[in-house]
């Protein structure tokens, strides 16, 4: 874009934290997707939080109804989508007092004046319009007509009202991201691909985005510009990813790298759903999507395609998770892989499906009749997801187990920039299938016993069907150890009890040990997390750390079992502290096996923690 | 969509080298239903007739739910597994979707098929997933001892119901043809000719083969299909279907039955109408509304109750379609790349 019109005074910043927010409809998401793109393209490191609500159209201009995207973009390492917002985009009344609340004095306020009516006023309960009063006094007010603004640049166009007003978000996006030098080629050729079969439709919207740049230029409503310069980043191909498309990877990578098929048996659910969209499409690699009919044969049909050889996954969140019970229960006495994906929103119930939550890990820990021990997995970043997916199936492939990898709507939905693997290093996940007897009867001839275990993992067999000699049944009712004949013996059931508890925990030889970031080797306190907690108590961490503070850091990938120096690394801190989205889970674990005195910190309001929030938390565990 | 051409439900299924025993289909597991238990005779009908089928024990895998049909799976010396209740459709549909080098057989009771499991059940059977799937009715929950169960007639009296059933029950028959099954069939535990010929057809159907087997339970509903099976009954109880002949019953055939000019069946004389104003039985017609009607006839209670073939057409498989849609991705655009795929969409590099 060449410059036009007045030159603007250009600012640099190390970082800035912009929120899109406004009606569902608005393509708010679409919006921060794609200045998502143009930010990672220019380089910066950055972290993302689209925060929408369940229902697909919400009542219009209602507080309900509103639908926000956040991006944290910076020249530094980006941990987290940021707690306060330096810029928001308001598209109506709706969406500024929903969010106006989160931003910190001098904020940038960019607001769509022609939404701000009487009626739509009236219906969030602004008595006045506080664009005419003073009560926004404490931010820089940008007051734009965004969407005459666009009706008016798009009226040459044979597209309907509607339409032209529809491009108003393009609009909005051109004016951002000439304010933040963003190069938005990618966006327009996006909208070329988007409206491939509505070229006029397409040449508006990408007109309505060169004329929100150009407002910009000319308008004197804007006197700065701002820059912030390309991250220090290692070198490589980067792409720009969120937790759910990194999980797909995941299991797509697992499947080539053990040679076996991917089946895939889901129910769709919030937030879980895209996972199902993603392997659908990937056909070309052997992918078999199943959409069943419950969460129930979801999970039923991957555990019968890994009786028949393949990696058999089911993709859901807790209240899937509630109804799959009985068919892990099942896998875990079949002794047969399988990975269960539970992409966590807060609960009970129906709880609120599109917000994140930590509260199924006592779930997927307990939540089975019986002895029945699961091992957990956890990703701590969106593109984390795709490492903690192939750690799944390799425990899953080898313990010949299900695993649970807890996910959540906040690793989901969210994004960031992910250097992308060398495919050739990623692990062997390479399995062999049982091929001939390894019994022998008492008159000599040769027979299958599927429950005599490797006497290392202590696996069974997997002897897949098709294979000669091998014929056996498995089932529910408790088996003889060795030959897995049913078996009612009251010590043969304590032995089987015991035995499938102690494969799970064996793992524990086959894990990392849980590493520390203590950079000085004398702080006091550590902060133990898990999951996707890491971005906000890392970033918590740093600003302690930058306040002269001492303090260590620990985050666990697995939570079954817990690494082998667990209760070491506890013991050596004089106090430590668990922050987690829920009421204390990993807490109570912690103080039950270890009996170390955990000070649980906790918050359920199905967002991330503020790292405000935790650097206080912190401040408070090391001061007394 | 390209529609498979198609093909006997075992056409992918390897064939055994050598016709293989009874006694090699036979697991070395005790048998350890009631004495006198109308399993047993399935079971033997069961590990005669599927060596006959021609194809490699160890390509044959049976599953099942819970329950005393449930047990089936241990007895079978193929690949097996006894499942969870009601679930043995579902976990049936991700094998043989992924395997489609196994015949794969379902074993079940009304409780599994009917009851907890009802909607894996009608889900399979719509899709057409090409199981076979066997449903041991006794009209009773018999390992836990004797409640109603989902087929059991109005007013009966169990341990659950000291006062009389008042739950209607359903006519599996008619579910399944409402299910839009692709094959639906019945016979009794007893009648082992006739009991191995419907299990031949369905093993030969490609899709999914409902077979609702009447099976008498000694121990809490003695004598429910006596009406079908003794001697001075069962002539007049039973409606033997055959494909293309007509439908006739009773005593030297002297019943038949005759559409109704109002919509709907007539039971009549042969005599009194003449043979060619019976229904000609065709159980591959494309419409289930004639068989559905026939389903209807009666249900053992109402002392007609037709048994056979009642519906046999063909439909593309579901697990079929599955792998054809992989094939053709394949075909047109090559296996996947892993590396091309971690690469999709737009990407930077830093150097």
């Amino acid at each position: 874009m060449g410059v036009r019109g007045v030159s603007k005074e250009v600012r640099q910043k190390d970082r800035v934290i912009i929120r899109f927010a406004g009606d569902s409809g608005d393509g708010m998401q679409l919006t921060g997707d794609r200045f998502t793109s143009e930010t990672a393209e220019l380089g910066n490191d950055l972290s993302t939080l689209p925060d929408f609500p369940a229902e697909i159209r919400a009542p219009a201009g209602t507080l309900p109804g509103v639908s926000a995207f956040q991006l944290h973009f910076a020249d530094h390492d980006v941990m987290t989508p940021g707690d306060r917002p330096d810029v928001l985009v308001a598209m109506n009344p709706a969406a500024l007092k929903a969010n106006i609340g989160d931003l910190p004095a001098g904020a940038d306020v960019i607001v769509n004046t022609d939404e701000f009516t009487p009626r739509a006023l009236a219906k969030v309960g602004y008595a006045a319009n506080p664009l005419e009063d003073d009560s926004l006094s404490a931010y820089q007010v940008h007051a734009i007509p965004l969407t005459s603004l666009t009706v008016k640049a798009l009226e040459t166009f044979e597209i309907s009202r509607k339409d032209a007003e529809r491009a108003k978000n393009m609009f909005a996006l051109g004016l951002l991201s000439w304010l933040y030098h963003r190069p938005v080629e990618s966006t327009l050729a996006f909208l070329q691909r988007k409206f491939a079969a509505a070229p006029e439709l397409a040449r508006a919207n990408v007109t309505a985005s060169n004329a929100g740049w150009n407002f910009g230029e000319t308008t004197e409503a804007f006197t700065v510009r701002y820059e912030v310069k390309p991250a220090v980043m290692p070198p490589g191909l980067y792409r720009n990813i969120t937790g759910n498309i990194a999980l797909a990877y995941g299991l797509i990578a697992s499947s080539q790298r053990s040679g076996l098929p991917l089946f895939l048996g889901s129910y769709p659910i919030t937030p879980a759903s895209d996972i199902l969209h993603e392997l659908s499409k990937h056909k070309r690699f052997g992918v078999r999507t199943f959409q069943a009919e419950d969460e129930i044969a979801g999970v039923g049909a991957a555990l019968g395609a890994a009786f028949g050889g393949a990696i058999g996954v089911t993709t859901t969140s807790g209240p899937g998770v509630d109804l799959k019970s009985e068919t892990i229960g099942l896998a875990v006495t079949l002794e047969l892989p399988l990975v269960v994906c539970d992409i966590q929103r807060a609960g009970p119930s129906t709880g609120m499906p599109t917000k994140a939550e930590q509260s199924d890990l006592l779930l997927a820990m307990f939540g089975r009749h019986g002895e029945a021990p699961v091992p957990i997995v956890a990703p701590l970043s969106p593109s984390d997801c795709f490492d903690a997916a192939i750690e799944a199936v390799r425990i899953a492939l080898k313990y010949r187990t299900p695993v649970f990898l807890l996910s959540d709507a906040y690793l989901a939905n969210g994004s960031e920039p992910w250097l992308l693997p060398d495919v050739a290093s990623l692990p062997d996940l390479r399995v062999e299938f049982a091929t001939e007897p390894n019994h022998t009867k008492a008159d000599g001839t040769a027979e299958f016993w599927p429950y005599l275990r490797d006497p290392e993992t202590l696996a069974r067999p997997w002897a897949v069907p098709g294979t000669a000699g091998l014929e056996h049944r498995v089932g529910g009712i408790e088996k003889a150890d060795g030959s897995g004949n049913i078996s009612y013996d009251p010590s043969n059931h304590d032995t089987m009890v015991r035995l499938r508890q102690a494969k799970i925990d064996g793992i524990v030889r086959d894990i990392p040990p849980l590493a520390v970031d203590d950079p000085t080797g004398d702080a006091e306190v550590l902060v133990l997390g898990w999951g996707s907690t890491y971005g906000p108590i890392g970033a918590a961490v740093r600003l302690v750390r930058e306040s002269g503070a001492k303090v260590a850091q620990a985050h666990l990938r697995h939570l079954n079992p817990l690494p082998a120096n667990t209760g070491d690394v506890l013991r050596a801190y004089r106090r430590v502290l668990i922050p987690e989205m829920n009421l204390g889970q990993l807490a109570l674990l912690i103080r039950a096996r270890y009996l170390v005195d955990a000070i649980s910190y906790t918050q359920v309001r199905g967002m991330p923690f503020k790292s405000d929030e935790l650097v206080d938390a912190l401040r408070d565990v090391i001061d007394t | 969509m390209t529609i498979p051409e198609p093909r006997n439900g075992m056409s992918l299924v390897p064939a055994a080298d050598a016709k293989a025993t009874k006694k090699e289909f036979t697991s070395d597991q005790e048998v350890r239903w009631c004495p006198g238990c109308g399993d047993y005779a399935i079971l033997a009908a069961m590990q005669s007739f599927l060596p006959e089928l021609g194809l490699r024990r160890e390509n044959v895998v049976c599953i099942s739910g819970i329950g005393c049909a449930a047990r089936f799976p241990y007895y079978l010396n193929t690949y097996g597994m006894h499942s969870i209740h009601g679930r043995a459709p579902a976990i049936a549909t991700g094998l043989a979707t992924s395997r489609p080098d196994l015949s794969v057989w379902v074993v079940g009771g009304d409780g599994d098929f009917m009851s907890i499991g009802g909607n894996h059940l009608i889900h399979a059977l719509r899709r057409n997933v090409n199981l076979k799937l066997l449903m041991f009715n006794n009209r009773i929950y018999g390992l836990t001892k004797g409640q109603y169960s989902p087929t059991s007639e109005v007013g009966k009296l169990t341990k659950s119901t000291p006062y009389g059933s008042i739950d209607f029950p359903f006519n599996p028959v008619s579910l399944a043809l409402g299910a839009e099954a692709t094959f639906v069939a019945r016979t009794i535990d007893s009648d082992r000719k006739h009991l191995t010929s419907v299990l031949r057809a369905a093993a030969e159907h490609r899709g999914a083969a409902f077979v609702e087997i009447l099976q008498n339970c000694d121990i809490f509903n003695d004598g429910a299909f006596d009406l079908l099976k003794k001697p001075e009954t069962r002539d007049t109880a039973v409606v033997r279907l055959e494909h293309g002949q007509p439908v006739r019953f009773g005593v030297d055939g002297q019943k038949g039955v005759r559409l109704s000019p109002q919509g709907g069946l007539d039971v009549v004389d042969v005599a009194a109408v003449g043979e060619d104003a019976l229904l000609v039985h065709d159980a591959h017609a494309p419409e289930p509304a004639t068989a559905f009607m026939l389903s209807r006839l009666g249900n053992v209670d109402d002392g007609v109750t037709p048994v056979g073939v009642l519906r046999s057409v063909e439909r593309p498989t579901y697990d079929d379609q599955v792998r054809r849609q992989i094939d053709d991705a394949v075909a047109t655009s090559g296996p996947g790349d892993l590396a091309a795929l971690l690469a999709s969409g737009d990407t930077w590099t830093i150097s």
